[in-house]
């Protein structure tokens, strides 16, 4: 006797399961935009000659790379809606879980995007500032106009990859028992009795997102590294 | 405010009664510890494996490694989890499966967490021992051929002592994710620090001192673990490298 698969349960779940789906995205979507921009300013904060500015972004950096995800989401699931409700007098009973699924998300991967963006304004030859200060440009703009810039053209795969892992890592909102795609594939099939269908159907979406994703990748990669 | 801050907490007894709270701490611990380094031994020796067999000129095995690569990268680990915890003993053949879901509930979740970590991070470990054998300057594996050695002989005694020197640094960064990977396996009900911390919450209802508690642990785990690495870097460099002496 061996296992009968059943996938009956599958169509009739989709458009729940496309539901999570768009909150998987969303959360990404989110956390990649701002994990940027806020990993911008710590990379530059870092690289900073203002020492207090470079210990604390070193600090931030190397506290959310020591901690897990999982432990930085219950933070977030647990105790900081409780902070935060009390602080603001947001009424109990409020469902700030995707909020703080957001929070949570954007904080943790600012840590990650910051030492990306560091090594690519690293990566720009130092002339380059020198040529934008002999141009009578100040420091802020030689970075805005001169600097960034090329950072970025050189960062775009590995941002991208980033983004790519984030994706996947967006299925650990489960400890919060939000129904992101994998909590709504998890949920029909514990409904349904049908939970290895489901999870291996559920890991073959994941699988052909990220492998086509990350192909797309390699092929940008190709496309814009100098021969 | 009104939050009772009470670091006293965990040197109560627990609601178990044989235990103190710091004790639950502490058995989380050692649980971490416990799979994240049985998990990286089997890391290591698969991935060393998969990495060496995605550079032969073999097509079929480098197909087969790229492969293994490739459905480990792009399949979340918590996924992966339940698909070894849950899925898998549905698929083995009734009576095997039937004897192993009857075994000890702890040992059914430390192996699946072990497997899965293991596996997940083999994958990982094999790119980069992959791209250490890459960077190795071609002249060496055709000097080692030239000189008579057959192919595997040219891996065994030419490319992999130097390959495997220096994918050390790479391969710290992937020792320290184990550690931080292996808080996922709280969701299957292993009883690591993750879960205890969660637990703690429940039972002794002073969450902060528990999470700190925890996320302190972690933080002690991320700074032994460099530094020890650190050291083990300087002595394997090899002399000539960037990092080399």
């Amino acid at each position: 006797m061996t296992y009968e698969f059943d996938w009956s349960s599958i169509p009739g779940a989709l458009p729940f399961l496309w539901d999570g789906m768009k909150i998987s995205l969303v959360i990404t979507a989110q956390a990649v935009v701002i994990g940027i921009v806020w990993g911008t300013l710590l990379a530059m904060m870092r690289l900073s000659s203002v020492k207090p500015l470079s210990w604390f972004a070193a600090g931030y950096v190397n506290l959310f790379r020591a901690v897990p995800l999982v432990m930085v989401l219950l933070w977030f699931f647990l105790i900081v809606p409780e902070f935060v409700g009390q602080l603001f007098n947001i009424p109990k009973g409020t469902d700030l879980r995707l909020s703080s699924a957001m929070a949570g998300f954007a904080l943790f991967e600012a840590a990650y995007y910051s030492e990306i963006i560091r090594a690519g304004i690293q990566s720009v030859p130092k002339g380059q500032i020198s040529a934008a200060s002999a141009l009578g440009m100040n420091y802020a703009q030689a970075m805005r106009l001169v600097v960034l810039p090329q950072a970025f053209r050189n960062m775009v795969p590995l941002l991208l990859t980033q983004a790519i892992i984030l994706f996947q890592d967006t299925s650990l909102v489960y400890v919060s028992a939000l129904a992101d795609f994998f909590g709504a594939a998890y949920k029909v099939g514990d409904r349904d009795g049908r939970l290895v269908e489901m999870l291996l159907f559920a890991g073959a979406v994941y699988f052909v997102i990220c492998f086509s994703a990350s192909q797309i990748v390699k092929r940008l990669q190709k496309k814009y590294t100098p021969a | 405010m009104g939050y009772q801050w009470n670091w006293g907490v965990f040197l109560q007894s627990s609601a178990s009664g044989d235990d103190t709270y710091l004790g639950w701490m502490f058995a989380g611990f050692k649980m971490t510890i416990a799979l994240s380094l049985t998990a990286w031994v089997l890391a290591l020796l698969l991935g060393a494996l998969v990495g060496v067999l995605r550079t032969v000129p073999n097509k079929t095995l480098a197909g087969i490694a790229t492969a293994y690569v490739e459905l480990f990268r792009n399949v979340p680990l918590l996924v992966q989890l339940f698909i070894w915890y849950f899925v898998l003993p549905e698929l083995l053949p009734t009576s095997i499966g039937d004897a192993y879901k009857q075994s000890n509930p702890v040992l059914q979740q430390f192996l699946a967490s072990m497997v899965c970590l293991g596996l997940f991070t083999s994958a990982r470990v094999a790119e980069q021992v992959r791209a250490g054998i890459n960077s190795l300057p071609r002249g060496q594996k055709n000097a080692g051929l030239a000189l008579g050695f057959t192919l595997p002989q040219t891996y065994r005694y030419v490319m992999l002592p130097m390959a495997f020197r220096l994918v050390v640094p790479p391969l710290t960064s992937e020792f320290l994710n184990i550690f931080k990977n292996s808080a996922v396996c709280s969701t299957i009900g292993l009883l690591e620090l993750a879960a205890q911390g969660r637990q703690l919450v429940d039972y002794t209802a002073q969450p902060y001192e528990s999470f700190i508690a925890v996320t302190l642990s972690y933080i002690i785990i991320n700074v032994t673990v460099m530094t020890l690495m650190h050291r083990f870097e300087k002595r394997i460099a090899v002399p000539g490298y960037i990092g080399g002496k």
